[in-house]
């Protein structure tokens, strides 16, 4: 009897008893819908991880300037000035894990162009040339400003995407002049859409401009507020931030009991310790449903046992007139992996819908993945096959006299 | 009408009719129950031939079953041959048995043993599933085989939906439909009413005499046994009788004499 037949004779069986088919199959929809619906999970929220990974920059560190201290009270992150241009090319040239560094200055203030006006909630930011290549965020229209205008402190400035489309509305802003603190400067370029960082904080809302002419024309110091620095790999990430301690401490002269006067903070660290627990959140979700799936297994397995006893008859019918056993054992193992593989193909459906219902309802991040679903098919025929084993070889090994005397 | 009975005789093949369609030499089954051996059977010799139609008789513990399981191949003797067609088969596999029983020998049971919820064509067409018969060639073959049995207007009837006699009928088309050597019925008649019986009896002699299929069927009603041709008696065990009955009944004759009955009030589950 060929394997045409024999599912169809298995199609039958089934359909013979469609009420407990279906509950049969229950066990391994759900399985499979859970497998699903908790990787989708699981791997949206990794995504999600990624994609802030991604928006930080290239393997990027802060050195913040450290706080000052004076007669006992102690100002905030940023409020000391021995943080200078210089330790930045220091850290550049010196530390061995680090590929490129930047000052950083903030300012606020308003932004002007014709009769529009406008205040960039992510500040006025002073940075050199490699502001691009550090903070993995290129350019969208026209050019970034070049070394020589940050030596000669020009009036350049690249806006983000937000201050573009609230101050020239539509018009090219390249070759534009615009105020910035009332001060004019050409606006040399446009940076690409970079989104929201992860505290929600739109990042293109910002004007970025030489450091040099931050410091001299905007705010009248010499020292900086933070130095951003991509170190060459995730991994350097590490060594780049204690070589960049030691270099700072030896540069700021601080003896062996002084603290640090800046902060080093390490944001691929943080975000791919974040990026780790959420694959180990995934595995740990995808292993306890993967139980269910296992239960549904077992399942499987006992309705096909309860099945053999109660079709003994059948059994014994179909050998009688002339059923081998291998032809018995491939009829339940058939039925066993139908059951299976149709609760698996309903359990995709039902994991797709829960995935989406759980998105849209509570707002998660979710990802369903052809990887998740082409694991669920294949484990839902393994189930079938591994716990439709037994029972078939118990029906194909019945004797076909006490199979027809059952009762 | 009473049968007829003829003097006991012995029944030695005909060397220059072939070999006999079914030859039992010395066949022996023991059953080991715990310490205890059973001797179902204790040497049974038995020619049957083409066409013949038996009664085989015998109280239960005589052998008689253990000898249709042997007949129908579901068995194996545990000494002596059984030759059906001309092929010793007392030392097949499993296997070859299965294949043995697809294609020679045809079963009629007493409970029936139809497929639930499966129409009486499907439930036809099962023996040339086995075989491997295609789509086409099985339901032609099934409806031939229904219509044979009077059944050609119930093919899509599932078993629950026809009386116990059509039920029979079922498993009568059923057991002849890839052409076997022999049909063995086991107490075909035993959970059917007289009138039903003697309609099931009809049909396995029209068999047997229009189409000279080989039958031969159990039973413990003496009554029953006087439409077969021959009678085996079994007893302890062994062959008490076996004898000719030279005017068997006929069912056809009982039938027309019988008032006519709505098929539809005889239903029984």
């Amino acid at each position: 009897m060929n394997l045409l037949l024999t599912f169809r004779v298995a199609i039958h069986a089934l359909g013979r008893n469609k009420m407990r088919s279906g509950l049969t199959m229950l066990g391994i929809i759900i399985g499979v819908g859970a497998v699903i619906a908790m990787v989708a999970i699981g791997q949206g929220a990794s995504a999600q991880i990624q994609a802030q990974i991604a928006n930080l920059g290239n393997n990027m560190l802060y050195v913040i300037a450290g706080s000052q201290s004076q007669g006992g009270m102690r100002g905030g992150a940023g409020s000391i000035t021995t943080l200078v241009p210089e330790d930045v090319d220091a850290i550049e040239r010196e530390c061995p894990s680090v590929k490129a560094a930047s000052p950083n200055v903030g300012a606020n203030g308003q932004l002007i162009y014709g009769n529009q006006n406008w205040v960039a909630s992510s500040g006025i930011n002073g940075t050199n040339e490699k502001f691009p290549e550090i903070r993995l965020w290129p350019i969208a229209e026209g050019d970034f400003f070049t070394e020589g205008d940050v030596r000669t402190a020009a009036r350049v400035c690249v806006i983000g995407q937000t201050v573009k489309d609230n101050l020239f509305s539509g018009s090219d802003p390249v070759g534009q002049t615009m105020r910035i603190r009332n001060l004019p400067f050409r606006v040399i370029g446009v940076l690409s859409a970079k989104g929201q960082n992860q505290y929600g904080q739109d990042q293109d809302d910002t004007v970025i401009v030489p450091y040099t002419t931050a410091q001299k024309k905007m705010l009248s110091i010499t020292w900086i507020r933070m130095a951003m620095v991509s170190a060459i790999s995730p991994a350097a990430t590490f060594t780049a931030q204690t070589q960049i301690e030691d270099l700072l401490r030896q540069r700021h002269k601080l003896g062996p009991n002084q603290e640090n006067d800046f902060f080093v903070r390490n944001l691929t660290d943080v975000a791919e310790a974040a990026d780790q627990s959420s694959k180990i959140m995934t595995n740990l979700l995808a292993s306890i449903a993967g139980v269910s799936l296992l239960v549904g297994g077992i399942g499987i397995m006992n309705i096909m046992l309860v099945s053999v006893t109660e079709r003994t008859r059948e059994i014994g019918i179909r050998m009688a007139i002339g059923a081998r056993s291998a032809a018995i054992r491939r009829q339940f193992l058939i039925e066993s992996i139908t059951l299976s593989v149709v609760g698996g193909i309903f359990g995709i459906a039902l994991g797709i819908v829960a995935t989406i219902v759980i998105a849209k309802t509570l707002n998660w991040p979710t990802l369903v993945s052809a990887w998740a679903i082409f694991a669920s098919v294949v484990f839902s025929v393994l189930v079938g096959v591994a716990f439709g084993y037994y029972p078939a070889r118990k029906a194909a090994g019945l004797d076909p006299i006490d199979a027809l005397r059952y009762e | 009408m009473e049968a007829q009975v003829i003097t006991e005789t012995n029944y030695a093949s005909d060397p220059l009719l072939g070999p006999a369609l079914i030859t039992l030499d010395h066949v022996h089954k023991t059953y080991q129950m715990g310490d205890i051996e059973i001797h179902a059977l204790r040497g049974v010799s038995l020619h049957i031939d083409r066409g013949e139609f038996i009664a085989i008789m015998g109280a239960s513990g005589s052998g008689k079953s253990t000898t249709m399981n042997i007949l129908g191949c579901l068995d194996k003797p545990t000494r002596g041959h059984y030759s059906l067609d001309g092929q010793d088969v007392s030392t097949l596999s499993r296997d070859e048995l299965a294949d043995i029983r697809n294609r020679k020998i045809g079963f009629v049971f007493q409970g029936f043993n139809l497929l639930s919820r499966t129409s009486a064509l499907e439930n036809v067409e099962l023996p040339m599933l086995y075989l491997g018969l295609k789509t086409s060639e099985r339901v032609q073959r099934a409806k031939e085989a229904l219509e044979i049995v009077g059944l050609g207007d119930r093919m899509n009837n599932m078993p629950n939906q026809l009386s116990g006699g059509q039920q029979q009928r079922v498993a009568i088309a059923r057991s002849l439909v890839n052409q076997p050597s022999i049909i063995l019925a086991d107490e075909p008649t035993g959970n059917l009413d007289s009138r039903t019986s003697v309609e099931v009896m009809d049909v396995f002699q029209q068999l047997n005499r229009e189409r000279g299929i080989t039958i031969a069927l159990v039973t413990h009603e003496p009554d029953i046994a006087q439409y077969a041709r021959r009678t085996i008696v079994f007893k302890d065990g062994r062959i008490k009788n076996d004898y000719m009955i030279k005017d068997p009944r006929s069912a056809r004759e009982e039938l027309e004499s019988l008032p006519a009955i709505d098929e539809d009030d005889e239903d029984e589950e």
